[in-house]
């Protein structure tokens, strides 16, 4: 009991919330990510209807302005409809969950991959080290949208056709993550090498523990602080990777719209007038992307001593 | 005269050679160190055995060795009579051994864990080891050893970073008491504190030598410690043993002229030589 009030009274006197507090781009985009993470989340509560849901969709309501009544069934709607009279705010807020799910889980995958492979690499050495570190070289050499993709069309060449759409989820969490795994292997491997040698590592050496002991409770509370730092970069990544894929048609099925789906079907209709299909989930996707990009730089700057 | 540990013939070699597309490539040939060049020596029971030399002159090879961190290249280390590289142990005869060998490190600040509550740091040997029952029986020992290195038992709650040097030594010192260890190599335990401090951690470590019979293995190049802590000395050179003496011999008369060098070279309180700035 004491001890949370001491953590909550260090917090609240810490250099952490004075350094916050004072940079006012760090406070919006903090408060941008959590409302976006809070609609995500309560997306049934929140949501004026479900997009979801076939049978309450009416195709009369396709294609009606944000703000006005639609001219044969009189309803309004806060951001427009699209084409198949979906209301845009709820499916920008369903679409939200669906890629915060996704970025969130992929870069979950890229982590916990590039953290383990980092700690082998970096505590084995020798050609298990260049083993891993040569297939990152590789790896970086690709645009990691382009691995996602091939990871994406190899799962769906191997899946039966019922299968696709139910897996296209998982099988698009995986091609991100695996293909974002580098910097975290990178940084843990650099810092490994370092904690490795110091002499707390000899002393767990000494009275016997395993190299996977050694790994996963001396070493790894050392180097997780830069992985928190690329985490959230990379969800800014994973996020932006998800919508490219899913813009490309190999990603979130239509019937799970994310938003780069939605911002695919907006593209459609953008010359022919009807913009606010395209512009609201692409202003959405710019708001989350930055402000959780804008979070990890602010991160990586308190979090480097050198740069204070 | 019973000899708790003895080296015999002790040689290690490192392989500093380039990569072997490297050697390939430009025609390097391979390149070897002999870190460590047949030293024998033995430490009596209860005793301080200290190897001083020059920093490269193996002396921490051979601490490394001594504790089973590193193998060594020929020859080997009998402890209590029992050789601890011998492959043919079993797990459970390794652990007996590995039991009794502990060591204190050089520098304060890198060998404590920056993330582990000093309780964990001094229970972990405990737990490793098996030697407590329960968390009760775990939390008493481990008061106990912070008691036994002069900290308090409102110690175990804080992290490394809250003490001093000197103190972070004397819970190294703790961690290495905890799986009640015969032996204790400490590799230069002293050299990173201020020299009151010093003072005080060998003082230390002379009572818990006294108290618990522990049989000291001293690597140091400050040959002031030397004579306070050391039964016997061994002067290394380039690996190999060059002088073996009792404490008061070896600084009054050296035989060799490396170790009058040494002792020559080691800074005294009081200087003739003017000061200057």
């Amino acid at each position: 009991m004491s001890a949370q009030k001491s953590l909550m009274g260090r917090f609240r006197e810490s250099d952490f919330l004075y350094d916050f507090k004072r940079s006012p781009v760090t406070v919006v985009s903090f408060v941008i990510v959590v409302m976006l993470i809070l609609l995500a989340v309560f997306a049934d509560l929140v949501a004026p209807t479900n997009p979801f849901d076939a049978g309450s969709l009416n195709l009369m309501n396709g294609f009606t302005p944000p703000m006005q009544p639609n001219a044969f069934t009189g309803e309004t709607f806060y951001l427009g409809t699209d084409d198949q009279g979906r209301d845009l705010l709820s499916a920008i807020i369903f679409g939200l969950r669906v890629s915060l799910f996704v970025g969130l889980t992929a870069v979950i995958l890229a982590m916990v991959l590039g953290v383990s492979l980092g700690l082998i690499a970096g505590y084995r050495g020798g050609w298990v080290d260049s083993l891993i570190m040569r297939a990152a070289d590789i790896q970086v050499t690709f645009p990691s949208i382009l691995i996602a993709m091939l990871i994406f069309g190899i799962a769906r060449g191997l899946l039966p056709p019922h299968m696709r759409d139910e897996l296209a989820i998982t099988v698009l969490i995986i091609a991100i993550g695996l293909s974002e795994w580098v910097p975290f292997a990178r940084t843990v491997r650099g810092t490994t090498m370092v904690e490795k040698e110091k002499e707390y590592v000899q002393a767990a050496r000494l009275i016997g523990l395993g190299s996977g002991q050694i790994m996963l409770r001396h070493i790894l509370p050392n180097v997780l602080s830069p992985v928190l730092v690329i985490a959230t970069i990379t969800l800014a990544l994973a996020i932006i990777a998800e919508a490219t894929l899913s813009f490309l048609g190999v990603g979130a099925p239509p019937t799970e719209p994310s938003l780069g789906t939605l911002i695919r079907i907006g593209q459609d209709f953008l010359f022919s007038g009807e913009w606010w299909i395209l512009l609201f989930p692409a202003a959405t996707l710019l708001a989350l992307a930055l402000s959780v990009n804008l979070l990890g730089d602010w991160l990586r700057d308190i979090l480097n001593p050198r740069l204070k | 005269m019973s000899d708790f540990i003895r080296v015999e013939q002790l040689s290690r070699r490192f392989d500093l050679s380039e990569p072997w597309l490297v050697r390939m490539i430009y025609r390097k040939p391979r390149r070897f160190l002999d870190a460590v060049d047949n030293v024998s020596f033995a430490i009596e029971r209860g005793k301080t055995y200290a190897l001083v030399g020059e920093s490269g002159s193996g002396k921490s090879t051979i601490a490394r060795i001594a504790v089973g961190l590193l193998g060594p290249s020929s020859g080997r280390i009998l402890i209590d009579g029992h050789n601890l590289h011998d492959r043919g142990l079993s797990e459970a005869e390794h652990r007996r051994i590995r039991q009794r060998l502990q060591m204190v490190f050089q520098s304060p600040y890198a060998s404590l864990n920056p993330r582990w509550r000093v309780g964990n740091i001094l229970a972990e040997p405990l737990r490793t080891f098996s030697l407590v029952d329960g968390r009760q029986a775990e939390q008493k020992r481990v008061n106990e050893l912070l008691e036994q290195v002069g900290l308090s038992a409102s110690d175990a709650r804080r992290f490394p970073h809250e003490f001093s040097g000197g103190q972070r030594q004397r819970i190294s010192i703790a961690r290495a008491l905890a799986s009640r260890p015969d032996f204790i190599v400490c590799d230069e335990p002293t050299s990173a504190l201020d020299v009151s401090v010093q003072a005080q951690v060998l003082n230390l470590l002379k009572e818990l030598q006294r108290d618990l019979g522990l049989t000291y293995l001293f690597i140091t190049h400050d040959l002031a410690v030397v004579r306070v802590m050391a039964h016997t000395i061994g002067v290394l050179k380039s690996g190999q043993l060059v002088e073996e003496q009792d404490t008061a011999t070896l600084i009054e008369s050296p035989k060799s002229d490396y170790t009058k060098m040494l002792i020559r070279s080691a800074p005294r309180i009081r200087d003739d030589r003017p000061i200057i700035n």
